[in-house]
């Protein structure tokens, strides 16, 4: 084949095009029905579901929330959300790493959005993909947990910099692990200058209460706009 | 498996244009990626060859762009680029100030197809 058979097609178009604009619908949704939707990321195991039942024990009495779950296979999130008698929708991601706007247009429908105040979304247990991936969620949280180590920021750099606020979970453990408090602050302002850092343990109950100040304030502020 | 659903939307991009233009087969596909993405070219295009097998995409060579991440100073609006992975504080380099809005680097845009 000689080169000049060649042609090139422009096409200029982002892969997330499609996806912002849905998530940009699922906000002016939530904008119509007063309800203020969390996005919550983390790796495996930091205690996603643990923060999760805190902050339902902690708001239950002042607002009507609702969850939804993601997971690749399993449904115990939902069970253990379910137990506490809160509106909860489970979505099976089939092997999905992460949420897009349209799986969380479908836990909406199914949650019902229109009879609650805050929706929060447990996303896939991920650092990588969840982050590219606008949920139309009006603030992004996540979790690191002390066990995982101070270096995350430097691996997953567009978490940490897509995120509104960082909760170190697990610090009942900081004595266990070489982990560098300042260190992780110092690398997550480099990418975030603005992002509130949190540390907490939902085992101890330390910190919890920054925790539901910034969510109670978040929530507030959003219907005050 | 984080890549597949990312490589998967590039490659359905990449199909709806060459069925539009008649397209017998692409030879090469040009595409920016943010540099704040995660993903490494090597395993972009494994992933994109599994895609493509029995397609007109099938054997299309990526030619991957890295986009730097630049930002805009919120107080002086000078626009600049920044190495994400220096780990000291980003400051603005006309006036120290650090507030910033983001510009790009996060992409993933399909630019242009080669194709016959």
């Amino acid at each position: 084949m000689e080169a000049r058979d060649i042609r090139l097609i422009e096409v200029k178009e982002g892969i997330l095009a499609e996806s912002q604009v849905l998530a940009g619908k699922l906000r002016e949704r939530l904008r119509g029905t007063g309800t203020f939707m969390l996005n919550l990321m983390s790796s495996p195991g930091s205690g996603k579901t643990s923060l999760v039942l805190r902050t339902i024990d902690a708001l239950r009495n002042e607002l009507r929330l609702g969850v939804i779950e993601a997971d690749i296979a399993s449904t115990v999130d939902s069970e253990k959300v379910a137990a506490r008698g809160v509106k909860v929708v489970q979505l099976k991601t089939g092997g999905f790493c992460h949420l897009d706007a349209a799986m969380v247009s479908e836990g909406l429908d199914a949650v019902g959005p229109q009879d609650l105040d805050l929706i929060i979304i447990e996303n896939v247990g991920n650092l990588v993909c969840p982050a590219e991936f606008d949920t139309g969620a009006a603030r992004n949280a996540m979790i690191l947990s002390i066990p995982e180590g101070d270096d995350k920021p430097l691996k997953y750099p567009l978490m940490f910099s897509v995120c509104d606020v960082l909760v170190l979970n697990k610090m009942d453990a900081l004595g266990v692990f070489d982990f560098d408090l300042r260190a992780v602050e110092q690398r997550v302002r480099v990418l975030n200058p603005a992002i509130r850092i949190l540390p907490a343990s939902c085992k101890t109950g330390e910190g919890i209460d920054a925790w539901i100040g910034w969510l109670r304030g978040e929530v507030r502020a959003f219907r005050n706009g | 498996m984080h890549e597949l659903p990312i490589v998967k939307s590039m490659f359905d991009i990449c199909m709806r244009h060459a069925t539009a233009n008649s397209v017998k087969k692409i030879i090469a596909v040009n595409l920016k990626v943010g540099e704040v993405s995660d993903l490494q070219d090597e395993w972009i295009q494994r992933y994109f060859d599994f895609l493509a097998r029995g397609t007109i995409v099938e054997g299309a060579r990526l030619k991957i762009e890295r986009v730097p991440l630049v930002v805009r100073c919120q107080k002086c609006s000078e626009s600049f680029a920044v190495d994400i992975r220096q780990g000291k504080t980003v400051e603005c380099p006309k006036c120290q100030a650090t507030e910033f809005a983001y510009v790009s680097g996060r992409e993933y845009t399909v630019d242009s197809l080669e194709v016959v």
